[in-house]
């Protein structure tokens, strides 16, 4: 369907009155949409809306006990901010491992989320840092929000509870508890611009070799980015001996729901989940 | 019929204003619209870097930019390198090194260095492999390019 119209609001206010009749295709950065509606992947709704000038979507800040990331803040602002960098090493990770420079410089965090890949970069370390979506929307004339956990945010590739009048304003994230130590994984065939064929993130409060407050996720091995509760089980309080780093990785292989596509077999996403877990905890219990 | 809309910008130096269809992406617009065919369009979705401009002061690959979203913004091409210091130390290290083979990721390449060298002006070799990760070159192996960046930067230091 061809755009019949095209707004480019300065509010949040009228944003989310544009998006009341939910029929909109909401532009951001533009790097999954531009590609996706070229390959006919998706279809422009009756309204486009740019939401680059509206205000507030563009901020890093502290707020409460965590971190508010405006939904417009770029890949690249993120691995240069300071307060990602000091609380959250895995996300800084993740956007190191972004694509290209040029793509770190348009693609943003907001649209990273609701572009919804099994595979998005950012979203593993994200689940593991219980980040939670700020959703926007104005049902009655005021504006109201809700905030959604990350892990209850995805439902399928590309498909997550954003309700079409909603606006996606936020990534809010909690300061990880004192003693937090974080670790993130990427597998693709050459470091820059690849599509990851797995990815692995998992956090937790070290204390010798036990992890406590466990917390994993895994990319690009199930329609969504998930978190593990069962891996997350094993991990709880195990004393991180051989013996047990190879259970947790042999649950964490069970746990996964990988297909055949492109990029790797099923099978080879099993073997490098196993194995790689096997690896990360191996370093965070010698650490 | 695509909806249209007229927008204004600055690019390489000048006030330019364009109306294009609300889809086109900001590569269409410079080649088709404006008429400035150095940047060029290889891949089309954000894989090859050959055409990278700079926005606002960052690189960014004109191919994945909604044209509409240039309203206000600043905007340089390679065609504006032809006036920048930086821009022809690199276009004649380019030269020198034998860096250029077909040329097609010439551009994309020198104005991603060009970016690049302004926010890093002491890069080590990998540092330089590291910036250019988001350009493709079939003909040369990119030695000869890492060769010419790596000039600039020492001379520039």
């Amino acid at each position: 369907m061809a755009v019949e119209e095209y707004w480019a609001p300065v509010s949040l206010p009228a944003a989310l009155e544009h998006l009341r009749g939910g029929d909109v295709t909401i532009l951001a950065g533009g790097t999954d949409l531009m590609p996706q509606s070229h390959a006919g992947r998706v279809t422009f709704k009756r309204g486009l809306m740019n939401i680059r000038r509206v205000p507030g979507l563009h901020t890093i800040e502290r707020d409460g006990d965590g971190v508010r990331i405006g939904a417009l803040c770029t890949i690249g602002e993120l691995l240069r901010d300071p307060l990602v960098q000091e609380h959250f090493g895995i996300l800084a990770e993740a956007c190191d491992h972004f694509a290209s420079d040029q793509l770190r410089n348009a693609a943003t965090i907001g649209g990273n989320v609701c572009n919804a890949s099994p595979a998005g970069d950012t979203l593993v370390p994200l689940l593991v840092l219980d980040a939670e979506a700020e959703l926007a929307s104005k049902p009655n004339g005021s504006v109201e929000t809700r905030g959604v956990p990350l892990a209850e945010f995805f439902v399928g590739p590309g498909k997550t509870v954003r309700a079409p009048n909603e606006l996606l304003c936020a990534i809010r994230l909690p300061l990880p508890p004192a003693g937090f130590v974080g670790r993130f994984f990427k597998f693709g065939t050459r470091p820059a611009l690849d599509i990851a064929a797995i990815a692995i993130g998992f956090g937790g409060v070290l204390s010798g070799n036990t992890l406590t407050g466990a917390r994993v996720a895994f990319g690009a091995v199930a329609p969504v980015p998930m978190r593990a509760p069962r891996t997350e089980a094993a991990v709880e309080g195990a004393a991180l001996d051989a013996a047990a780093i190879a259970r947790i990785a042999a649950i964490a292989r069970d746990e996964v729901r990988p297909i055949d596509d492109v990029r790797a077999s099923a099978w080879y996403r099993r073997e490098l989940v196993f194995n790689m877990t096997k690896r990360m905890l191996d370093d965070v219990a010698q650490a | 019929m695509s909806l249209k809309r007229e927008i204004g910008f600055v690019l390489n130096g000048v006030r330019t204003r364009a109306t294009v269809p609300v889809e086109m992406s900001t590569l269409a617009m410079l080649r088709e619209v404006v008429g400035l065919t150095g940047t060029k369009y290889a891949c089309g979705e954000g894989e090859c870097g050959a055409c990278t401009i700079i926005v606002d002061g960052l690189s960014t690959c004109a191919c994945l930019m909604f044209a509409v979203d240039c309203e206000d913004r600043t905007l340089t091409t390679i065609e504006g390198l032809a006036r920048d210091p930086l821009g022809v130390k690199l276009e004649q290290a380019f030269v020198e090194f034998g860096a250029v083979q077909c040329g097609f990721c010439t551009p994309g390449m020198v104005v991603q260095a060009r970016q690049w060298l302004e926010a890093h002006p002491h890069p080590s070799r990998d540092e330089i492999r590291r910036a250019i990760e988001g350009n493709l070159c079939r003909c040369t192996g990119y030695v000869k390019i890492v060769d010419a960046i790596a000039k600039v930067a020492r001379e520039d230091a």
